[in-house]
């Protein structure tokens, strides 16, 4: 089996997860989303390591792994923030970035 | 005592430039002002001892003396140098210099005592650094320093009519002057950088020996020496530059002597004659200068003829003896038409100074209101008369000889048109002169002396006309003695001119100033004949004399049409187009703005969106358009 198919499945993975971020109202899918991201990421990582014949991709893996979950932890924390100090967690009613 | 020349040539010429810098930077002592007047005219009197010693010296030694410092160095290259040139020509117009500065601002504290002290130590001030400045322009080595004292003695100039700065018509008059000298100092500026672009130096010891040698290229030469002459017309009062001349009498008399007779208005000359050599080359602008000469000697002596105003008389004079130097060196006699500067900035001096010390009697410049003041001030009447005399051309006086070379160089520069013109001026001189001299000397006493409101403002009420005091007298009989000193000494010791005159020259040239004075005194002492009568003979003439041949109006005419019709179209251009194009811009860059704002929703959603839209299209971009 070749490089192609692992790259699609990335490719596919990564279009769902932004998808996602893009789409969802919920504050919490969204992170989802950027999970999926991150994961597409990891598949191309892994995909490239494997056929170029270096170890230094999965080892960076391995790091994308913990700082995903750490990153998981940190947006699940300031979603409840959110959801103490908004009383909501839809993505529509927060536009604080507007001026 | 063979110290050299340069050296005291250096300190006649840093004394004044001392003497400005502790009065314009010493405030206190400044607006003492008797004190400061003391210290200006204690360092001129040095200067003037300075002056006379390097005379001495030069005059025995005989070689010029060349004392500079580099300046605007390029290259290792100094391209002008800053310094002294001690020649001849040069440590004698010092001694003019020195000499007529230092008595004019002694004359000053008697003329100016009712002056509030900040004000007359000002007026200090400005002496000094006139002083500086005219010693700076005799005595450079190159023409750019000498163009940069040129510019100073303008500015001085400007300050010293505006003297007086509340009276508006001085204020003008401040303006004009400075104005009109610089139209034809732009004119001075384009032909010195394009001598040295030609001669590639500013030296101006350099450029003679190339003129000496023919190694200068002579084409397009005409241009360069027109240009430079562009210069001295404007600050020499040359037709039809000369209207700043008369006007400038608004500033204080004994400026009037200084600047306005003897010294700046002559540094148009002295350039010229610096430069003769340079001059010689081009015989058709030479050609130029002498008819320009002549007429304007012609013109001013008309329009002195009906002026009543004392001062403004002497000031058409003085245009017509500047017109009288440029046509001596028109006709390539350089030489004879320096020695009318020196004569003429001596007793032209002697006149303006007896002028003011009449106006300080009867505290106004108008001729009625003068009239036999020879009985109440006999000294200031004797003096006047020496300097009438010497401007007439009366043998033994200082004018004569200097007059007579003139007059025979111009013969014999082979130029029978202005020779006549000037023959016809020598007689119109004598004329108006006397005049002058039997309306304010002689004759009834004018009942009202002084009017409120003429002359300067004083204040005074009625009083008799008396004699000066001891610091205006003193001037006045200095300068009385020199000038007469100067016509006995040269009449005895007459060298031969290089072309002998003819022999009816001197006869006729007497004859002509006896006639003028002849007529002066029919009509104006014995009024034999009818003024009035005299004058409706030339009634055209008279009217356009008094209405100054409307060249100050063509002049603004040509002013208000051109100058302020193009500043109308620059000022439109700027308005409309310069501006209106920034105003577009800017109201555009608003507009955008507004429209622009409102895709910034604040959702995190859409700038994720956008970002994603945005690299979509950089792809297809890269695979489509850049494959």
């Amino acid at each position: 089996m070749g490089l192609q198919p692992y790259l699609i499945l990335s490719a596919v993975v990564f279009c769902i997860g932004l998808f996602g971020v893009t789409t969802r109202r919920n504050t919490i899918g969204i992170l989802l989303g950027v999970e999926l991201m991150m994961n597409a990421v990891n598949i191309n990582l892994v995909a490239l390591a494997r056929f170029n014949g270096s170890s230094a991709g999965m080892v960076f893996t391995v790091f994308t792994i913990c700082i995903t979950v750490t990153e998981a932890a940190l947006g699940l924390a300031i979603v409840i923030l959110l959801f103490r100090t908004r009383r909501t967690v839809m993505a529509d009613h927060l536009d604080l970035l507007k001026g | 005592m063979m110290a050299n020349p340069g050296t005291i040539v250096l300190i006649a010429w840093l004394l004044p430039a001392l003497s400005f810098l502790v009065l314009a930077l010493v405030f206190p002592f400044r607006r003492l002002g008797r004190p400061a007047a003391w210290f200006s005219v204690l360092c001129a009197t040095g200067a003037f001892a300075a002056a006379v010693m390097a005379w001495r010296i030069q005059s025995v030694s005989a070689h010029p003396a060349h004392l500079v410092w580099p300046w605007l160095t390029s290259d290792g290259r100094s391209i002008a140098d800053v310094g002294v040139l001690a020649d001849a020509e040069s440590t004698i117009m010092l001694c003019l210099v020195s000499l007529v500065s230092l008595l004019v601002q002694l004359y000053s504290i008697g003329y100016l005592h009712d002056e509030p002290p900040a004000a007359l130590g000002r007026y200090y001030v400005y002496q000094s650094l006139f002083a500086f400045s005219m010693m700076g322009l005799a005595l450079a080595p190159n023409l750019l320093q000498l163009f940069m004292c040129w510019e100073l003695v303008g500015l001085c100039s400007y300050l010293l009519i505006g003297y007086w700065y509340q009276k508006p018509s001085a204020a003008r008059a401040a303006v004009k002057a400075f104005w009109i000298t610089k139209a034809g100092d732009v004119g001075l500026l384009i032909g010195l950088v394009m001598l040295s672009r030609q001669a590639g130096t500013f030296d101006i010891t350099e450029i003679h020996s190339m003129v000496a040698s023919g190694t200068l290229p002579v084409a397009g030469l005409s241009i360069i020496t027109f240009c430079i002459y562009l210069g001295a017309m404007g600050k020499s009062a040359q037709f039809p530059f000369h209207v700043w001349l008369p006007d400038a009498m608004e500033g204080p008399t004994p400026v009037s002597a200084l600047i306005h007779a003897a010294t700046m208005v002559t540094a148009g000359v002295y350039l010229l004659v610096r430069t003769e050599w340079l001059f010689a080359l081009t015989p058709d602008v030479l050609l130029i200068v002498a008819w320009i000469g002549a007429f304007t000697a012609l013109l001013a002596a008309v329009l002195a003829c009906v002026q009543d105003d004392i001062k403004r008389v002497l000031a058409y004079s003085t245009v017509s003896q500047l017109g009288y130097m440029m046509t001596a060196i028109g006709a390539g006699a350089a030489a004879a038409g320096f020695f009318h500067l020196l004569t003429h900035g001596l007793f032209k001096a002697l006149l303006f100074l007896g002028a003011g010390s009449v106006i300080h009697a009867v505290r106004s410049n108008d001729l009625p209101d003068m009239g036999g003041l020879a009985r109440r001030m006999p000294q200031t009447a004797t003096v006047f008369i020496i300097g009438t005399l010497s401007l007439a051309g009366i043998p033994l006086f200082g004018g004569y000889l200097s007059k007579e070379e003139i007059l025979g160089a111009v013969w014999a520069g082979g130029l029978p048109g202005p020779f006549a013109v000037l023959m016809f001026v020598a007689f119109l001189t004598a004329f108006y002169m006397f005049r002058v001299v039997f309306l304010a000397f002689f004759g009834a006493p004018a009942m009202a002396h002084a009017a409120a409101g003429h002359g300067h403002g004083h204040g005074h009420g009625a009083h008799e006309p008396h004699e000066p005091p001891v610091t205006m007298l003193l001037p006045l009989w200095i300068l009385a003695i020199l000038t007469m000193a100067v016509g006995v000494y040269f009449t005895l010791n007459h060298g031969e001119a290089e072309a002998a005159p003819p022999a009816w020259l001197t006869p006729s040239a007497v004859g002509a100033g006896v006639a003028g004075i002849l007529l002066a005194w029919l009509t104006y002492g014995s009024r034999t004949i009818d003024a009035a009568s005299l004058a409706g003979m030339f009634g055209p003439i008279r009217s356009a004399a008094l209405a100054k041949f409307w060249i100050d109006d063509v002049i603004e005419g040509v002013f208000n049409v051109v100058l302020l019709g193009f500043s109308r179209v620059v000022g439109w251009v700027d308005r409309y187009l310069v501006d209106g194009v920034l105003n577009v811009v800017s109201a555009w860059t608003l507009v955008v703005g507004d429209d622009l704002r409102g895709i910034q929703t604040g959702k995190a959603q859409d700038y994720v969106f956008s970002v994603g839209v945005g690299v979509l299209v950089l792809v297809l971009l890269m695979r489509l358009v850049f494959a």
